[in-house]
């Protein structure tokens, strides 16, 4: 296949989760910035928003307060920013153009309805709270639509393979973003400086990564942060864990190998990233540093993301 | 202007015998059927994407084209006449190419005046003397056919560039299939859905010597902003074939490669919808993005075909146009089959004196012109435009051709106040292999939606019908 084929739709599988990544991090935000101002605290959620998003730096250049008002304005709709839902969508419809033929109609469809809705209903963004949790339903429907389709229509080859290894690099980022900016939160009992407070924090950060009841069947506890982080970086039962992406990662990989008959760095450093959540456990985790642990995650995953593009994508 | 042609009714109040189960259909179908039909079809093509660009027009890049859901019939035996006529025509365009990168004998004949191909810039030197698999340049042609009388078809136009709008007769032809699955069933009309089949053959089939047994077909795109990407991005999808960009390609010892994610992969014929100037930065605009640097170094050793050829342009240019029956009976030695337009030629001072006298009656065009783009409708236009035109025509006349305003047939066509006749042209694509030539019976009929209006091209609001070839 081309490789700007497989470029294409390696892209497109990442800026629809990505949209829907952003919707799943508003509608958390939403929730827990509704409580009373003792249930939380006094950190700044919708600032906290920007940073698992990774565009604090470019909006606090257009804006002076990160609020409700203006952080979900400018991670649904701004034009100016270049991973907002509205440009995530814009992107991905200009992918599938691109790569209409490697597409099922499925597929095609699902992006361009998302895209034609955009437009019609969406294009002045949202007035009301209930307008705006319409529109974050239609994104998260979007990309189930999206997955649902491709999982269902497309034949079992690179194409394919290339669109998943797009979600699963992005889940990968997305949820370790998340964990990166709320690690604080989730230090072990003894090191927590925090209290009752963050029972809101913990089950927003599920929330996110849509875990919230996968976390009661998984541990059948109450919420507790170093299980949270268990959840979201070890259990590869849980689709959004780190463990998880990476055991499909490696897989797509794999098969990808085997397709063509050959493995390459992509392969190895997908590998090691892989064995490397599989040997580790939370105890080594905290003793090492969640948070440098997370950080050279991110790396490593970015890093992995530039192997693949070299070996397969230019 | 004559009264124009009704295809539908015959003066005196009888319907032509093609139309008769039509006129039935449509006196049982309530206007509201058809006006939800039409909405219907509207959202299809929507959703499919069925879009084209307008340049231009910065707020809204893609746009329908404006579908009509009442057919465009012919009988079986006009059809077969046209069909004659056709691959007549096409014959004649190929070795015309030929002759005028090889021989030359019409010029020597003096049938066709020197400067008009050597002065012209779609001339390209380049292919002097360059051998094309078995003397085909012309594989796709689309050819714009008027009717003004029940007898004669009248050739407007030959496209032997890159020809647009085959994907309007396929995918007009599904959607009507799906709205009337009842008004086909009171019909036997001619599939269309064998296209990509015969084109890919037709490809395939012009695969130079140095190819594989099994030779791989790539069609090169300028990309998604291009007005026909949708169509180009349709054509690979049923033709199984990539849809590459001049990125994609890259020439290494003088053979074309496509950059693959298992590595570099031979092409061995591209169906480019691509212009000359743009394909190979190296030969021709240094400045285009969308080419393949090299290209043209493949092409000269015979390593790649291209379809159509470098400088297909000569065949088909509005000049050239005026020729066309001699050009027929040079290398044919047969009557043409297809008439043409009478043409003034503007370049020759006693055309130029008459059409400047007749400018409100005449049709003016451009020599290089398409789309509809810079041409002078005398009778729809005020006495401002006319005396502008006839500056830039005193300019530059050799720039120009005029011919009279024809009256195209009509089609009954959905209007806003009811059914109403609409004028009509038609693109059949003729398609041409090492072997044989093609044309599905059909062809894009594109229609004028404004009342009284003459210009069909989507670009200034024309719309299109499916076109039915009845089997008899």
């Amino acid at each position: 296949m081309l490789s700007r084929t497989a470029e294409n739709l390696y892209w497109l599988a990442r800026y629809v989760e990505r949209a829907e990544y952003l919707a799943r991090t508003i509608d958390a935000t939403l929730r827990v910035t509704a409580l009373p101002a003792a249930y939380i605290g006094k950190t700044n959620e919708w600032d906290s928003a920007l940073l698992t998003a990774g565009v604090a730096a470019s909006f606090y250049q257009t804006y002076e307060e990160a609020n409700e008002h203006n952080v979900v304005d400018y991670l649904s709709f701004s034009v100016d920013n270049p991973s907002s839902i509205r440009n995530c969508i814009e992107a991905a419809r200009l992918n599938s153009r691109s790569v209409r033929t490697a597409l099922t109609s499925e597929m095609w469809d699902t992006i361009n309805s998302a895209w034609i809705e955009l437009q019609a209903v969406w294009s002045k963004g949202t007035s009301t709270r209930e307008d705006l949790a319409k529109f974050l339903r239609f994104v998260q429907e979007t990309s189930l639509r999206f997955d649902g389709s491709a999982y269902r229509t497309m034949l079992r080859n690179d194409a394919y393979w290339f669109s998943r290894m797009g979600v699963h690099l992005e889940r990968a980022d997305n949820t370790a973003r998340i964990l990166d900016v709320k690690y604080h939160v989730l230090l072990p009992e003894e090191e927590h400086v925090g209290g009752p407070l963050d029972f809101y924090q913990w089950s927003s950060i599920l929330r996110s990564v849509s875990a919230l009841t996968a976390y009661h069947w998984v541990y059948r506890e109450t919420l507790k942060p170093w299980l949270i982080a268990d959840l979201l970086i070890l259990n590869d039962t849980l689709p959004r864990s780190l463990a998880s992406c990476y055991g499909n990662l490696v897989r797509n990989l794999d098969q990808i190998g085997v397709a063509y008959g050959r493995q390459g760095a992509a392969q190895r450093h997908a590998r090691g990233i892989r064995n490397r959540l599989e040997h580790s456990n939370m105890n080594d985790i905290f003793q090492h540093g969640v948070h440098e642990f997370i950080q050279e995650f991110i790396t490593d995953n970015s890093r992995l993301g530039e192997i693949i593009t070299k070996q397969y994508l230019i | 202007m004559a009264v124009a042609f009704d295809e539908m009714n015959i003066p005196g109040g009888d319907l032509r015998p093609a139309y008769q189960e039509l006129a039935r259909w449509l006196k049982e179908t309530p206007p509201e059927a058809l006006e939800y039909r039409r909405q219907e079809a509207e959202l299809l093509f929507r959703r499919i994407g069925i879009t084209f660009a307008v340049y231009g027009e910065a707020e809204s890049t893609e746009r329908l084209i404006p579908f009509d859901v009442i057919p465009r019939i012919m009988s079986g035996k006009e059809w077969a006449l046209l069909e004659k006529g056709l691959k007549q025509r096409v014959r004649a365009l190929n070795m015309f190419l030929r002759d005028i990168y090889h021989g030359r004998d019409i010029l020597r004949a003096e049938i066709v005046p020197d400067d008009l191909i050597f002065q012209n810039p779609v001339f390209r030197p380049e292919m002097n003397g360059q051998q094309v698999p078995h003397d085909v340049y012309v594989h796709i042609a689309g050819i714009d056919i008027v009717r003004v009388d029940a007898e004669d078809f009248i050739v407007l136009e030959d496209n032997a560039r890159t020809p647009s709008g085959v994907s309007y007769m396929l995918e007009n032809r599904e959607i009507m299939m799906r709205l009337f699955p009842d008004l086909f069933a009171r019909h036997r009309v001619a599939p269309v859905e064998r296209y990509p089949d015969e084109l890919l053959a037709a490809l395939r089939s012009v695969a130079p010597q140095s190819a594989s047994g099994e030779p791989t077909v790539a069609l090169l795109t300028p990309g998604v902003y291009n007005s026909a990407y949708y169509e180009h991005s349709f054509l690979a999808d049923k033709l199984g074939i990539e849809l590459v960009e001049g990125r994609d390609l890259i020439v290494k010892n003088n053979e074309v490669f496509m950059r693959t994610t298992e590595g570099l992969k031979r092409v061995d014929v591209i169906y480019r919808r691509v212009d000359d100037d743009f394909l190979d930065p190296l030969t021709f605009r240094p400045d285009s993005v969308l080419g393949v640097p090299g290209l043209m170094s493949a092409y000269a050793a015979g390593n790649i075909t291209l379809a159509n050829a470098v400088g297909t342009g000569i065949a088909d240019d509005k000049a050239i146009y005026s020729y066309m029956p001699d050009i027929v009976k040079f290398y044919l030695g047969e009557e043409p089959i297809l008439k043409n337009v009478p043409t003034w030629r503007c370049r020759e001072p006693k055309d130029l004196a008459y059409v400047l006298d007749n400018l409100s009656e005449l049709v003016v065009k451009e020599v290089h012109g398409s789309g509809g783009y810079g041409m002078l409708i005398g009778p729809a236009a005020t006495k401002a435009t006319i005396e502008a035109f006839r500056e830039k025509l005193k300019r530059e006349p050799e720039g120009f051709i005029a011919q009279p305003t024809l009256a195209l047939s009509t089609c009954p066509t959905c209007t806003a106040s009811g059914l109403a006749p609409r004028h009509v042209d038609l693109r059949p694509f003729v398609l041409t292999g090492s072997k044989r030539t093609t044309i599905v019976p059909g062809g894009l009929t594109r229609v004028a939606l404004k009342e009284g209006s003459l210009v069909v091209n989507s670009s200034q609001g024309g719309g299109t019908k499916d076109t039915w070839i009845l089997d008899e």
